[in-house]
């Protein structure tokens, strides 16, 4: 394939400067990346095109290429990355629109059910304001918690934000009348924002209950005890039972989330047994001697499984 | 990446403070909130050079930039849930795909 400007635009080398552009302006609408993100021909070509315009946009450029002062690779590469490669990106193309199969009644609503109502066209000819879609992240415990948060808008106006106890991951929330000003007498929009919540390091939420792993010592695990345990309204005591295996799951009741308008969830403790970091002469003596007279099989089901 | 209204201005070199406030108010750029105002990560950024090409480069006037990214936003949903019912098909035993693809056939008429 040609590297000269010219060929690769279509163009004679005495084209005027605004019949490039036409030319360019013309391929770059059939070519362009994100209008064309099944053909992977159209990005090569376009890459070519844009290359070639970017040459030849500039007449002090274009003159000195047309004297061989400077050749095409010193034309700017295209360093971006596409709109497509994020759109097209599973799920944060968070600007697909599912408008496109919402009407398929005759496959029985099989897309809808499937996959949502996701938001629908932009465009609105009701005289009501449309509504402004905005995401927001807030942390674990301010998601569990509840919180206020100031936030300022695009448009520069500050609204108070209350983030009910026990909201969900990618819930939303809706501020009435917040939204776009409305055609004519017509009410505004609102303003829907929705919530990412920020992992935990310690805290995972499984619907309203709270789980956490909690490491346990040998000891703790074979005479029980009592360790503290961090919930999401504080620390609390938990009672080990003697002979605690680890993957043994304790629910601290009511110590989960607290939803508004819902019952409060349970906090499930997953124990895990932590050995030493170092397996010291006195515990491998004394192990070895256990082992003598208390051989014991954990494994017996899955022999007789196999 | 999260970038302010201002450091997403200079980054992009087309991109003017009050073109972007208006495409934020338009609803076609769909920032982040947070406290200090209006956050812009990398699909928006992407996004707002796409619209920047869309007007500059290909000269696409106001009235038909919404009706234009609006059949983009649809071709991207329905690019989605192809690949999607894609997936869910490949993970089906052989005799199910075969099925399908037998089903679809038919329905694509003679």
């Amino acid at each position: 394939m040609t590297d000269d400007p010219y060929e690769i635009l279509g163009v004679p080398r005495d084209a005027s400067q605004s019949e490039i552009s036409k030319t360019y302006r013309k391929l770059a609408k059939k070519l362009h990346p994100d209008l064309n993100p099944g053909n992977p021909e159209a990005e090569e070509r376009f890459k070519k095109v844009s290359g070639a315009y970017q040459l030849l946009k500039d007449p002090e450029q274009r003159e000195r290429f047309d004297r061989g002062e400077i050749d095409a690779s010193g034309a700017e590469k295209h360093q971006h990355k596409f709109y497509r490669e994020y759109a097209d990106a599973g799920d944060t193309g968070r600007y697909h629109s599912t408008a496109g199969f919402q009407d398929f009644e005759d496959v029985s609503d099989i897309f809808v059910d499937l996959f949502g109502q996701g938001r629908g066209p932009r465009a609105n000819m009701r005289t009501r304001g449309p509504n402004v879609h905005y995401r927001m992240e807030v942390d674990f415990l301010e998601a569990v918690n509840g919180a206020k948060r100031r936030i300022t808008m695009p448009d520069a106006k500050s609204i108070d934000l209350t983030i009910p106890a026990g909201t969900r991951a990618d819930s939303v929330l809706r501020l009435k009348g917040k939204g776009r000003p409305g055609h004519g007498d017509g009410p505004a929009g609102d303003a829907l924002i929705e919530i990412a919540v920020k992992p935990h390091h310690l805290f995972r939420r499984e619907g309203d209950n709270i789980v956490i792993d909690l490491p346990i010592t040998l000891d703790e695990a074979v005479l029980g005890g009592k360790v503290e345990v961090p919930t999401v309204s504080g620390r609390v005591n938990l009672t080990i039972p003697a002979g605690a295996n680890s993957g043994r799951v304790m629910r601290l009741k009511g110590k989960g989330v607290k939803p508004v308008g819902r019952p409060a969830g349970d906090q499930l403790v997953k124990l895990t047994i932590a050995m030493p970091s170092e397996i010291d002469p006195e515990l491998q003596a004394f192990i070895q001697t256990w082992r003598e007279s208390h051989a014991y099989d954990p494994r017996t089901n899955i022999k007789s499984a196999s | 990446m999260s970038l302010s209204e201002k450091q997403v201005v200079a980054l992009i070199e087309e991109l003017t403070v009050k073109h972007l406030r208006v495409w934020v108010q338009e609803g076609w750029i769909e920032p982040r909130i947070a406290d200090e105002g209006p956050v812009y990560d990398e699909i928006d950024v992407a996004r707002l050079r796409f619209v920047c090409q869309l007007k500059h480069e290909m000269n696409v006037n106001d009235d038909a930039l919404p009706v234009i990214l609006d059949l983009v936003d649809q071709l991207y949903g329905l690019r989605r849930t192809l690949r999607m019912v894609g997936h869910a098909i490949e993970n089906q035993p052989q005799s199910t795909r075969d099925l399908i693809a037998k089903a679809i056939r038919e329905s694509s008429g003679p």
